[in-house]
């Protein structure tokens, strides 16, 4: 019985003559019947949703995609620092999300301070450097937080991943209502300088600058990182460090230096991509720190731990879930649109249980 | 035997409280020495041992003079041991030639360079761009000991380095074993194939139950079918026609 259901589903698939357990080959059918019905409910069907059928419009179909792309872009900037982190020291850092917001609040104290001002500012008042020069102090900040975390708390209790997780809790609880004796609940936004700003009109949608200059930045920071772990000396170790860390040392390299490295940039890209998230897509209030460690969190299982093409894989497909739920689920329902995330993770887990790019440790 | 290189002596060390090495004493000099014996006697764990992966519970580990216990890895190493562990241990995500320029730093200007170990191999210059995954067992060992290589050591230790190699790879590999000595390299071999130690050292030390039981000459050890099945349960090379 077995065997005739395995060839019939082989056959379904294509796969004459290759053995494939049927359970599996009923997994990879289900996945297939899913993705196809989602397309063709986006593309053609949609009816009563905010978006409507792909076919009927068009440019919302568009925006939600240039949406995904940013969203992805920000997802992948936070969670590449995090895979670093993560991937290389097989530290779940908790207080990834705390450095995320921190540099933030950082950046907004400094912004204000720059223009002058104590609420948000007007665009046209924020020059070139009142938006850079916060980024920069608050990337530096939490890169110095994070290098401090890592050699006072978390360098000495290596491969102690239930103590490293508690630490980091710690760390991000006592972060998160330092941050807000300090700054406050209110929600606050960051503003983004005035040469970032305006729109691009094409085919009848308006999108913002701003939300180019996110996926730019996305693309710089994947594009540094993938040179950095490809073609330099330090990208090798880490990477060598990711298969086997003491073999790395029993080869004469000091893998603590890289360690540090790893964390002190994984730190700063959390940094980087709450400035951003701070000036676009998110307002800078408490909980915030862990909705970002959460959106690591799941771009890193999806993708695979320690993988930047992982990472960057998880990020999109994530991002396109987060973008395009809300708009193509019937508007009753609009409102469940984060389960879409989960059903996304369940999918994924189901077919490759160590990510996408991931490879057992 | 010259100068010791190495000198380890009364070492014990365990996993948690179960003490796998009891005293364990051993001299290697500007030689090769074999260390050889059954599967689960200590071989692997002395290796680890040496090079700080394993904490030690007692005795000593000297090279040149300098004691290693208490080192980490990288300091170890940096005393001038190349290790070859066993079953290899190559980065799965680094290429044949990111395996050595890696390390192609500290190499420079020095005996052993990325080119000099390409000329030792030439099959490894032809698969640089190769994930290390996909190449065959020999020259993975090859890659191995390219890359201990690379760290100019001036003693070599290598776990059973013959493991799931074909007759003809074997032959290389102690071929090319035999040349380090030549070049002044000391070599510890730790081995379980009789005639691939016997081949490489004249000494051949004899590990049982985590203690050196005794020493013994290749050739006296390759005369008494008797030793060699007590000491590595095979049956003589005579009794198989190796």
């Amino acid at each position: 019985m077995t065997t005739v259901m395995t060839g019939a589903v082989n056959v379904l698939l294509g796969r004459r003559g290759r053995h494939v357990p049927w359970q599996r080959a009923a997994t990879r059918l289900l996945i297939t019947a899913a993705i196809v019905f989602v397309l063709v409910w986006i593309i053609f069907l949609a009816g009563n949703t905010s978006n409507g059928p792909a076919v009927s419009a068009p440019s919302d179909f568009l925006k939600s995609i240039l949406n995904a792309l940013t969203i992805s872009g920000l997802y992948f900037i936070v969670a590449s620092g995090f895979t670093l982190v993560f991937g290389l020291m097989r530290t779940v850092q908790m207080a990834h999300g705390s450095l995320f917001l921190l540099a933030g609040y950082f950046a907004l104290e400094y912004q204000l301070d720059f223009v002058g001002v104590t609420a948000t500012p007007d665009r046209n008042q924020v020059a070139w450097a009142d938006w850079w020069l916060p980024l920069v102090i608050g990337v530096v900040v939490v890169s110095g937080l994070g290098l401090f975390i890592q050699q006072v708390f978390l360098r000495w209790n290596q491969g102690q991943d239930l103590r490293q997780a508690l630490i980091t809790i710690a760390i991000s609880i006592v972060l998160g209502d330092q941050m807000i004796q300090h700054f406050g609940g209110v929600a606050e936004p960051i503003t983004f300088t005035h040469e970032i700003h305006g729109y691009v009109e094409f085919i009848g949608i308006r999108y913002g600058i701003h939300q180019f200059f996110v996926i730019g930045m996305a693309l710089g920071v994947g594009g540094f990182l993938w040179l950095l772990l490809k073609k330099t000396r330090t990208g090798m170790v880490i990477r060598a460090g990711v298969d086997d860390t003491p073999m790395v040392q029993a080869l004469g390299i000091n893998v603590q230096k890289v360690f540090a490295v790893a964390f002190v940039l994984g730190s700063a890209l959390a940094g980087l991509g709450g400035v951003i998230a701070g000036s676009s897509v998110t307002s800078l209030s408490p909980g915030v720190d862990g909705q970002w460690l959460l959106h690591s969190l799941v771009v890193v299982i999806i993708g695979g731990m320690g993988s930047l093409g992982g990472a960057a894989a998880g990020s999109l497909l994530y991002g396109v879930v987060t973008a395009f739920a809300p708009a193509y689920l019937p508007t009753d329902y609009a409102y469940y649109s984060i389960i879409a995330t989960f059903v996304i993770l369940a999918l994924v887990l189901a077919m490759r249980p160590y990510g996408l790019f991931g490879r057992p440790a | 035997m010259s100068e010791p290189l190495l000198e380890i002596s009364s070492l014990d060390v365990g996993y948690g409280h179960a003490q796998v090495l009891h005293g364990v004493d051993l001299q290697v000099g500007q030689e090769a020495v074999s260390v050889i014996g059954r599967n689960g006697m200590g071989k692997t764990t002395l290796c680890n041992a040496i090079m700080g992966l394993l904490p030690v519970m007692g005795g000593s580990i000297r090279f040149r003079g300098v004691e290693l216990v208490g080192l980490p890895p990288y300091k170890v190493a940096g005393t001038g041991i190349g290790y070859v562990p066993q079953g290899r241990r190559l980065f799965t995500s680094l290429t044949v030639d990111e395996h050595l320029a890696m390390l192609a730093r500290d190499a420079r200007g020095k005996r052993w360079t990325p080119t000099e170990v390409y000329e030792l191999f030439p099959r490894l210059a032809e698969r640089k761009k190769l994930s290390a995954t996909s190449l065959s067992g020999g020259e993975q060992q090859m890659l191995a000991i390219g890359r201990a290589l690379l760290l100019n050591a001036d003693l070599m230790l290598m776990d059973e380095p013959s493991e799931g190699l074909a007759p003809t790879i074997v032959e290389q590999l102690v071929a090319t074993s035999r040349r380090l000595v030549t070049e002044g390299i000391a070599v510890l071999l730790v081995e379980q194939n009789l005639s691939v130690a016997t081949a490489v050292s004249q000494r051949q030390v004899v590990m049982v139950s985590g203690h050196i039981e005794t020493e013994i000459g290749s050739q006296e050890l390759l005369d008494d079918p008797d030793a060699q099945r007590r000491y590595l349960g095979v049956e003589s090379l005579e009794d198989t026609g190796a």
